[in-house]
């Protein structure tokens, strides 16, 4: 009863957050950008001032900015996010086509950094102060150092040239839908990954690994021992699964700025998904196509928080939800 | 701690000779600290480096007798027009497409590169430090409306508007710098204001006020000083954010333009040549990661040497470690060598972190 209560309460104000985020970006864009800059990017470098007027026309642009942004609000309780200006393809059309390179990046990133960071922390922490230890944290340092296009680079360097020029064509870069196979899907997505664990899983080795020291340090744990359960049980049975908390409140943040990091991988490895469209949309002044896709991404950190929050009760007993 | 060892201790400084107790301020003991941690030391040594480096760039490129944006379109270009390698027509670390010695923009690029990055961290660290100073002290309303900014501020997806700025204005380095230290004040803000919120309820704050000091000297003169710490660690770890930021920026066409080359800048422009030219890609990057990863541990390094109860991961041999708490086993009454650091690392942390977490 309480955790539906907690989630009702959460779904609300989710949507009121996704308002703000819709009104920030509408004004952002569409206040901030001049009217004129926008209708000559649409109609042309060599476009009339006639052909210009009909342009701001068309779109609704010569109309006051609140009449527009109430049209704009409209359409959207509506489930209809606009059509760009460029392609006069729908917006939800684009995100319907680009989504799975995206989702495609996101999951595997995440999994694979989750993976990488908690596995590197745990062995990090059970092994304190030792060489591998030392190891881990410089690694996690240079992880942290690098920002992701370089990372994206030097793989391209390092792995995809190389293999290639032995021969070895596995790893491609662009895009192949899952649709053709595995095998293809996997050679191109997994630098991206890579790329993206070895900026983001540092984060999560130094978090899981000073949790983890935390918590064995903790009462119940010095009780689990002195049952005598094994070292091993103590470990993943009590001590893991509590020192989880700070990790899954991480993740929830990271989720959020995201958008960034998928934005450059999807550059370097020449990836059309939709952090590709969104540096294709901005500068043409494709305010439709950044709006629609600033809102989905919104729309994804705000579930992102719900489920971290709502799975702060199952990892922590202690924890209840208020 | 055994009743034993605290006899043992208060005997070992009652008998110590008294001339050898001698006063240290808590920033002499840090600066000791510091000064005994091998790879804060190599850091701030490779952070020196970087910035001779960066001055010396126009002796460089009198030296290699190459200008900066002198493009050689003969000697720097092999037949079909790609850069040339490493060494080749006396290019030390080869050239960029348009046949400029990669060596000497690297260096004007060190320039731009730790020029923004240190020039954005200190804004950030005055605009993030007042506003958080002014939240924390004054609270109420003036904090509910502030941190409603920091907390936008940190939410706000920071590369659109990034983007959205270059599509209205044209990329240049005001906006470079405006943008990255938009994005970062707020975190500063966010724990300044925490620290200054637990501050303000100190004694010596009460006295001051009771003395007659206004505001503005409480907040500058009585709290900022014990928020250096906090604040000089975070600026540490916030230069090379702001280094890969400025980076990040150029490689999406926004940041530093053309001609003037900045390490962001040559890296995105390598990012075509990554097939043929591989130096043109590594040089830039290596100097990039070197100075970020020196940047980072030097802040862990300050992090440890302020607060010594946080585990101390480089300095410090693990060997004089494992001494220390075998003396420790010997003292309990014969535990053999691994319960006894079992004991010695689980009573180090729960002693330490309630302590710790009071303070932040």
């Amino acid at each position: 009863m309480n955790m539906v209560r907690f989630l009702i309460r959460r779904i609300i104000t989710g949507i009121l957050v996704l308002w703000l985020v819709a009104t920030g970006t509408f004004f952002l864009f569409f206040a901030a950008v001049p009217v004129q800059v926008v209708a000559r990017n649409l109609a042309g470098r060599a476009a009339t001032p006639g052909v210009l007027a009909a342009v701001t026309k068309y779109y609704g642009l010569d109309r006051p900015l609140f009449a527009q942004y109430l049209t704009f609000l409209h359409k959207l309780v509506k489930g209809n996010l606009g059509q760009s200006f460029l392609t006069q393809q729908a917006v939800t059309t684009i995100i319907k086509q680009d989504l799975p390179v995206t989702v495609s990046v996101v999951v595997g990133g995440v999994l694979l950094w989750l993976i990488a960071g908690l596995a590197v922390g745990i062995l990090s922490a059970t092994r304190a102060r030792s060489l591998f230890d030392r190891f881990a944290t410089l690694g996690v340092l240079a992880g942290v150092s690098a920002p992701t296009f370089v990372v994206g680079e030097l793989l391209i360097i390092f792995v995809f040239v190389q293999l290639n020029q032995h021969g070895i064509s596995f790893i491609q870069t662009g895009y192949a839908p899952i649709t053709q196979g595995i095998g293809p899907w996997l050679g191109t997505m997994i630098l991206p990954w890579i790329t993206l664990a070895i900026v983001q899983a540092a984060v999560y080795t130094r978090l899981s690994r000073g949790s983890l020291l935390d918590t064995l340090g903790e009462d119940y744990i010095r009780t689990a021992r002195s049952k005598g359960l094994s070292e091993r049980r103590v470990l993943y049975r009590h001590a893991v699964r509590s020192a989880m908390t700070p990790v899954v409140s991480q993740l929830g943040i990271d989720v959020g700025a995201l958008l960034g990091g998928v934005l450059v991988v999807e550059q370097v490895f020449g990836l059309h998904g939709l952090g590709y469209q969104i540096v294709q949309a901005i500068p043409s002044g494709d305010q439709p196509v950044v709006i629609g896709l600033v809102l989905l991404a919104a729309a994804f950190v705000v579930a992102a928080n719900i489920i971290v929050d709502a799975s702060y009760a199952l990892l922590d007993p202690r924890v209840r939800i208020s | 701690m055994s009743v034993t060892e605290l006899q043992f201790q208060a005997a070992s400084v009652e008998n110590a000779p008294a001339i050898a107790i001698e006063g240290r301020s808590q920033w002499q003991l840090t600066w000791r600290r510091l000064r005994s941690d091998k790879v804060a030391v190599a850091s701030v040594i490779v952070i020196f480096l970087m910035i001779a480096f960066a001055l010396a760039a126009p002796l460089i490129a009198q030296l290699t007798g190459h200008p900066v944006d002198q493009a050689y379109t003969l000697r720097g270009e092999d037949t079909s027009g790609l850069p040339v390698g490493p060494g080749v027509h006396g290019f030390i670390l080869g050239t960029d497409q348009i046949g400029r010695d990669l060596l000497v923009r690297i260096a004007y690029g060190a320039r731009i590169s730790l020029f923004v990055g240190l020039l954005t961290t200190s804004l950030a660290v005055i605009f993030g430090v007042s506003l958080g100073l002014v939240a924390g002290y004054f609270g109420g309303i003036v904090d509910a409306i502030l941190a409603r900014f920091f907390d936008a501020a940190l939410a706000f997806p920071f590369i659109i508007l990034a983007l959205a700025l270059a599509s209205v204005f044209h990329p240049n380095l005001g906006i470079v710098i405006g943008v990255i230290t938009f994005f970062s004040w707020a975190g500063i803000s966010r724990i300044v204001r925490g620290q200054t919120l637990s501050l303000k309820e100190k004694e010596y704050v009460e006295a001051a006020r009771s003395l007659g000091a206004g505001p503005g000297r409480i907040m500058f003169i009585d709290i900022l000083p014990n928020l250096l710490g906090p604040v000089l660690v975070l600026s540490t770890l916030y230069i090379p954010a702001a280094v890969t930021f400025e980076a990040t920026l150029s490689f999406l066409g926004i940041g530093i333009p053309e001609p003037a080359p900045s390490w962001g800048n040559i890296l995105s422009e390598a990012q075509n040549f990554y097939n043929t030219s591989w130096w043109y890609v590594v040089f830039p990057a290596l100097a990039l990661l070197i100075t970020t990863l020196a940047f980072n541990l030097l802040g862990d390094g300050i992090r440890d040497a302020i607060d010594p109860r946080t585990e101390r991961l480089f300095a410090g041999s693990k060997t004089s470690q494992r001494k220390r708490r075998k003396a420790q086993g010997k003292n309990n009454g014969g535990l053999d060598l691994d319960q006894a650091i079992l004991v010695g690392q689980e009573g180090d942390l729960t002693d330490e972190s309630p302590l710790s977490a009071g303070e932040g």
